[in-house]
């Protein structure tokens, strides 16, 4: 009946709500993944902080009452996981990109291990606004009710833009990250550095979770990420290890993620599975575009192993 | 020289002593029971042949290596240095032989960067102005905006350089900071320092392998022979000949060959309106035509940055141009594997490490990368012959005298001189039709120096064509029989070396 007022309408709008919905926890993935990465280290540890950090909250909201104390409890966990890889990382010889595995592995483990008795329960959610209360659509009002996380994430998002570009601590983590060879020829602590960055890498990666599980889609089961931490560690190498590109591509990503539903609530249904598929072939067609074997990739933080 | 009529009023007090120092690598002793004094507002000059210990001795000062024995005294104390921070604190400073700049940040933020400390909020526009001021001070000029990675070389030492003048330390400690600078630029450099020796009562310590530059500007002297103190004193009354032999004992130096008359051979390169970008996009050759004939040097002037290094990099396959034509013995040239094997072209770049070299390959790898698909070197077909690759390398680092000989090693832990040796052995020790070379002697000591510019005109005389693209006029004057200036990526100049004009060719180099 609503098709009726908005007609193929409603496709841009549930794309933009999709979009806003969806692209929460892979912004804050891969804004916390891009702070790691800038200091020189991959973290594919991210999933496992996504997954724990999901069920973290969803526990401690329930146990507690309260979402916001949930968010925190999962950042918390995050950050343990990312002092775990960096303090791994930081003897010779080690891979970064193994150990991340690794923890992904061991932070899915945990996570299923102790949120067995709480796929069951309802937590509370956390609260979102209704930007769009001043309409009668009621896909206006479905597509601009924002959560308060993603506003965080979208302040957050030119803050640490700012940090990389103009504090001291950005200026260090930037320098750690692309020549550790120049960082110790001005006294760095390079593993100092990369702690940090890898613990508030995790923190946001739990935050992100916390998002999953308390927001959208809003509970705890063992299928809830499917990868998404994963796919945010691309998209970090998607968005040129930029913040504020992390947040274009974490909107597109989820827009597109949204195009399949929406094509479908309008009545659109063949192809379903195809444009499901969308966010990944968007991808893939803007990066080829904007390649060149030409120039040298910049922004690359030079100490990267998959770089180096 | 004004700087030099100055007497310091402080010479007798040391600002640097070390005593007994000594550093093994492994079973290589590299440092054995060093002493010396660095006074007070005095210029000194650390000599010493490659691998003689020299980078390797500065390090252990300022705490970037640890010492296996010994100490380091400033003022007259005593002084644990474990890192370069502790360094920084004792007021040193130095400018090291590799570059540290942060590749991906802008000339702007490198020296930002080195701010001690660094503010914790940094406000751009303050510190560009700031910046450009105290750049005035100083003879560079070098565009703030610019990221590390796209300078050239010379452009890269004067940003390292101008980082610790700008922190100003009491003592400035420079490894073999002048080159890659040409001659005007390296005396404007060591003049400054020199003044701020006397006015500013900064101590300096410098690595060079150039005696003009001592024999200009140094105070004191020392002499490392192979990790051994030769020498440490005055340089009062030594002239170059002694300061040579206390580097090499009584070793012996070849002089340059002498350029014999041959026939000028074919056209071997034939370049034709080239146009290559850089790194970033912007054109940095522009439209270059050159023809190169077999038994001629045909050298290439200019300061750096004016797109030699991207004319080097399109030559040895680095690089692909965008428009263009190059020929070799006639048929175009695509710089792939198979033409340079089948044309004999071999290649001679800058900063060989980077761009000759894999870094983490031990001797013999390194020395087989342009030979090991040949018949001779492999087995059935598909396997390498190690034995072959390795009485080979054997061969080569005992005719170009690498060191340490020793084969299983890394390629990155040898001297920067070495590895350039290395390089060249493997480059011209067979045959060989054309040659590019850029800066080859960047960073090697006199004896070395000597060597390679008489095997490029060995080679030349021998039929080679040469193709030398340098930033070193008297180079360029003693070895070549053509010399061409580029500026902005483009030739400004050509004439047979008994016609060239040194002034015109300065002004050329510099654009005008
Ligand atoms: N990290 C390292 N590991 C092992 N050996 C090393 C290392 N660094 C230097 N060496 C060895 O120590 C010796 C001295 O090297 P050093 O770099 O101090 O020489 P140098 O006098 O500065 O020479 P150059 O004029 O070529 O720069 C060389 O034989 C070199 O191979
Ligand atoms: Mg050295």
């Amino acid at each position: 009946m609503t098709e009726t007022v908005l007609g193929w309408w409603g496709v841009p709008l549930a794309i933009l709500g999709g979009a806003i919905r969806a692209s929460t926890p892979y912004l804050f993935v891969s804004l916390g993944e891009c702070l790691t990465e800038k200091s020189g280290r991959t973290n594919l540890g991210q999933e496992g902080n996504l997954v724990l950090g999901a069920m973290t909250a969803y526990a401690v909201s329930y146990l507690s009452g309260s979402p916001w104390l949930g968010v925190l409890a999962a950042g918390a966990t995050g950050m343990l996981l990312g002092l775990l890889h960096a303090w791994v990382c930081q003897f010779k010889k080690v891979n970064d990109i193994a150990v991340g595995i690794a923890l992904m592995l061991f932070g899915i483990g945990v996570a299923f291990f102790f949120g067995k008795p709480y796929i069951q329960p309802t937590a509370p959610h956390l609260p979102a606004i209704g930007f769009g209360n001043w309409s009668d659509i009621p896909q206006v009002r479905a597509a601009l009710e924002i959560n308060v996380l993603f506003l965080f994430g979208l302040l957050l998002a030119p803050l640490l833009s700012w940090v990389l570009s103009s504090t001291r601590w950005g200026l260090m983590l930037r320098t750690v990250g692309d020549s550790s060879d120049a960082a110790d020829a001005l006294g760095f602590s390079v593993n100092g550095v990369r702690m940090v960055a890898t613990m508030i890498g995790g923190f946001l990666a739990g935050v992100g979770g916390a998002f999953l599980s308390l927001y959208y889609p809003g509970s705890w089961n063992e299928g809830l990420s499917s990868g998404q931490g994963l796919i945010a560690v691309a998209l970090v190498v998607f968005a040129r290890w930029d913040p504020m590109r992390c947040l274009y591509a974490a909107l597109l990503f989820g827009g597109a993620g949204a195009l399949g539903p929406a094509l479908q609530s309008v009545g659109f249904s063949s192809g379903y599975y195809l444009f499901n598929a969308a966010p990944y072939v968007l991808t893939l067609i803007l990066m080829i575009a904007t390649c060149s074997p030409q120039r040298t990739l910049t922004g690359v933080p030079g100490e990267l192993s998959i770089t180096k | 020289m004004t700087a030099e009529a100055l007497t310091s009023p402080f010479q007798s007090a040391t600002a640097l002593e070390v005593i007994n120092l000594c550093k093994s690598f492994g079973a290589l002793r590299v440092l054995d029971n060093i002493s010396f004094q660095l006074h007070r507002g005095s210029f000194h000059a650390l000599l010493g042949g490659n691998g003689a210990g020299k980078s390797t001795l500065v390090k252990c000062i300022m705490g970037y290596y640890h010492a296996d024995q010994g100490s380091v005294l400033i003022d007259n104390r005593k002084r644990e240095i474990n890192n370069t921070r502790d360094a920084h604190q004792h007021g040193l400073g130095m400018v090291y032989q590799h570059f540290t700049l942060v590749p991906e940040m802008t000339v702007l933020e490198n020296l930002v960067l080195s701010r001690s400390p660094i503010p914790k909020i940094i406000n751009w526009q303050k510190e560009k102005q700031h910046l450009e001021t105290l750049m005035a001070e100083t003879p560079f000029k070098i565009p703030l905006h610019k990221k590390a990675s796209a300078l050239a070389a010379g452009e890269k030492q004067k940003v390292e350089i101008l980082k610790q003048l700008f922190l100003q330390p009491e003592i400035l400690i420079l490894d073999e900071p002048t080159s890659v600078l040409t001659p005007q630029e390296a005396d404007e450099v060591l003049d400054m320092l020199k003044k701020w020796t006397r006015s500013k009562n900064l101590s300096v310590l410098i690595i060079t392998h150039k005696f003009r530059e001592v024999m200009n500007f140094a105070d004191d002297v020392s002499i490392l022979r192979r990790g051994k103190l030769a020498y440490s004193g005055p340089l009062a009354e030594k002239t170059p000949a002694m300061l040579a032999e206390l580097m090499v004992g009584n070793e012996e130096i070849a002089s340059t060959g002498a350029r014999e008359l041959v026939l000028k051979g074919d056209i071997r390169l034939d370049i034709h309106q080239l146009v290559a970008s850089n790194d970033s996009g912007a054109v940095a050759v522009d439209g270059i035509s050159l023809q190169l004939h077999g038994g001629e040097i045909l050298g290439i002037a200019g300061v750096s940055g004016n797109g030699q290094r991207e004319l080097v990099q399109v030559l040895s396959g680095q690089r692909s141009p965008d428009s263009g034509d190059i020929r070799v013995c006639g048929e175009p040239y695509t710089a792939s594997r198979e033409e340079m094997a089948r044309h004999k072209l071999y290649c001679l770049p800058e900063e060989p490490l980077r761009n000759a070299c894999v870094p983490r390959m031990n001797l013999v790898e390194n020395l087989a990368l342009r030979i090991f698909d040949q018949p001779r070197y492999t087995r059935w077909k598909w396997f390498l012959n190690r034995q072959a690759l390795k009485a080979h390398a054997l061969k080569l680092i005992a005719r170009y005298h690498v060191r340490p000989p020793e084969l299983e090693r890394w390629i990155e832990t040898l001297s920067g001189g070495n590895v350039q040796r290395l390089v060249l052995a493997r480059e011209i020790s067979g045959e060989v039709d054309l040659l590019i070379t850029a800066n080859p002697c960047f960073g090697l000591d006199f004896a070395a120096t000597a060597e390679i510019r008489r095997q490029l005109m060995e080679a030349r005389n021998r039929g080679v064509a040469v193709l030398l693209v340098s930033e070193d006029l008297d180079e360029l004057l003693e070895l070549s029989d053509r010399i061409a200036v580029i500026f902005g990526g483009q030739l400004r100049y050509e004439a047979p070396i008994a016609q060239a004009n040194m002034d015109e060719m300065g002004l050329k180099m510099a654009g005008h």
